[in-house]
């Protein structure tokens, strides 16, 4: 019995220390390590890209950027603005570009005649880009420096 | 009945024709003058009172449907501070349009009286029908109503993304495309676009 008691205030002090370490250096992405009676500074809104220009992707398989803006674009049941555009009867009069292949396949492999519902919402993987500061360092390496660097050490 | 309602016109028809025996020359000319202007600014404003945001939204109609749905767009809510409310865009500015809009409009008066969309689903029954109604009107007038604002020959295509620069060449200046022709739904919510020319 007094064991266990003393293994749960352990854990209990474990805890704390652990929250008071995250509150002091690390990064509180929900009210930015303002105290909770306080109203915090709220992020200004950073511009979105919206040069339309292609991005290099950062691995084969990355889903492309969006390079535009995408405010209000309605993707619903009803309508999907995104492929509005990039639809594949509608790139001739848009001259947007086609999204992948990929796109009307459902997830066996056989080709459907449009769009598969499993692909349906584009932002749950291509997302604009703004000029937003980094909250966090990055440290992505692109995999083709990797090998670059690895055959200059190699040799 | 048919012979006392004719009884009753003749009659009126002859006071009518003839002088007027108790009044000068100069007060029915003044005193019609007077009363014309009465008139004409009291149906012109009558009339703008009903081009008003507030006058839209006093149906609850309105007000629980297109209007919430336009409070987040760039229409609505922008940097700049400059606003369309509904006749904006949904009445001609100029007068002989207006006041067609305006007959039409009468049936929407009927449409409130009898409730035709007076719950959400009711509305959105009817929404694909109203929609196309008015894409149609925006498409046979080449979007006058954007046009009031918006206009390709005014447009700083250097100052627009190079995309939107070159759909605007494309579709507006070189080819025969009307702003509603990609625009739909700038302001409000789509209906179900399935069948919808340009939305597959």
């Amino acid at each position: 019995m007094r064991l266990i008691s003393l293994l749960s205030s352990l854990a209990v002090c474990l805890l704390l220390a652990s929250h008071s370490v995250a509150a002091e250096g690390e990064l509180d992405a929900l009210r930015g390590n303002v105290p909770l009676l306080e109203e915090p500074e709220p992020e200004p809104l950073y511009r979105v890209e919206d040069r339309g220009l292609r991005q290099v992707r950062e691995y084969p398989m990355q889903p492309p950027t969006i390079p535009h803006r995408i405010d209000n674009y309605q993707v619903d049941l009803n309508a999907n603005r995104c492929m509005a555009c990039h639809g594949r009867t509608r790139v001739g009069e848009t001259q947007a570009i086609m999204v992948s292949v990929t796109h009307y396949m459902d997830r066996d492999g056989n080709f459907l005649g449009e769009l598969s519902p499993r692909r349906y919402f584009c932002t749950q993987c291509h997302v604009t880009q703004s000029d937003a500061p980094l909250r966090v360092d990055n440290i992505f390496v692109d995999m083709s420096e990797l090998i670059r660097g690895s055959r200059f050490s190699g040799q | 009945m048919v012979k006392r309602i004719g009884s009753f016109l003749k009659s009126f028809w002859r006071t009518f024709r003839s002088p007027s025996g108790y009044f000068s020359l100069g007060f029915l000319t003044v005193g019609g003058f007077i009363g014309g202007v009465l008139f004409w600014g009291g149906f012109n404003t009558a009339m703008e009172a009903t081009n008003t945001e507030q006058f839209c939204i006093s149906c609850h109609e309105m007000e629980s449907n297109v209007y919430q749905e336009i409070l987040p767009t760039i229409h609505y809510t922008n940097r700049s501070g400059v606003r369309a409310v509904c006749s904006d865009c949904h009445v001609p500015h100029n007068w002989t349009d207006k006041i067609a809009r305006k007959m039409q409009a009468s049936k929407e008066v009927w449409g409130h009286i009898f409730g035709i969309i007076d719950t959400r689903e009711k509305f959105l029954d009817h929404r694909l029908e109203m929609a196309s109604r008015e894409w149609r009107r925006f498409e046979a007038n080449d979007s006058l109503e954007c046009r009031n604002c918006h206009d390709e020959q005014f447009m700083d295509f250097t100052r627009q993304s190079s995309r939107a620069a070159a759909a605007h060449q494309r579709g507006l200046v070189e080819g025969d495309a009307t702003c509603i022709t990609c625009h739909k739904g700038i302001a409000h919510e789509l209906p179900d676009m399935a069948g919808v020319h340009g939305w597959e």
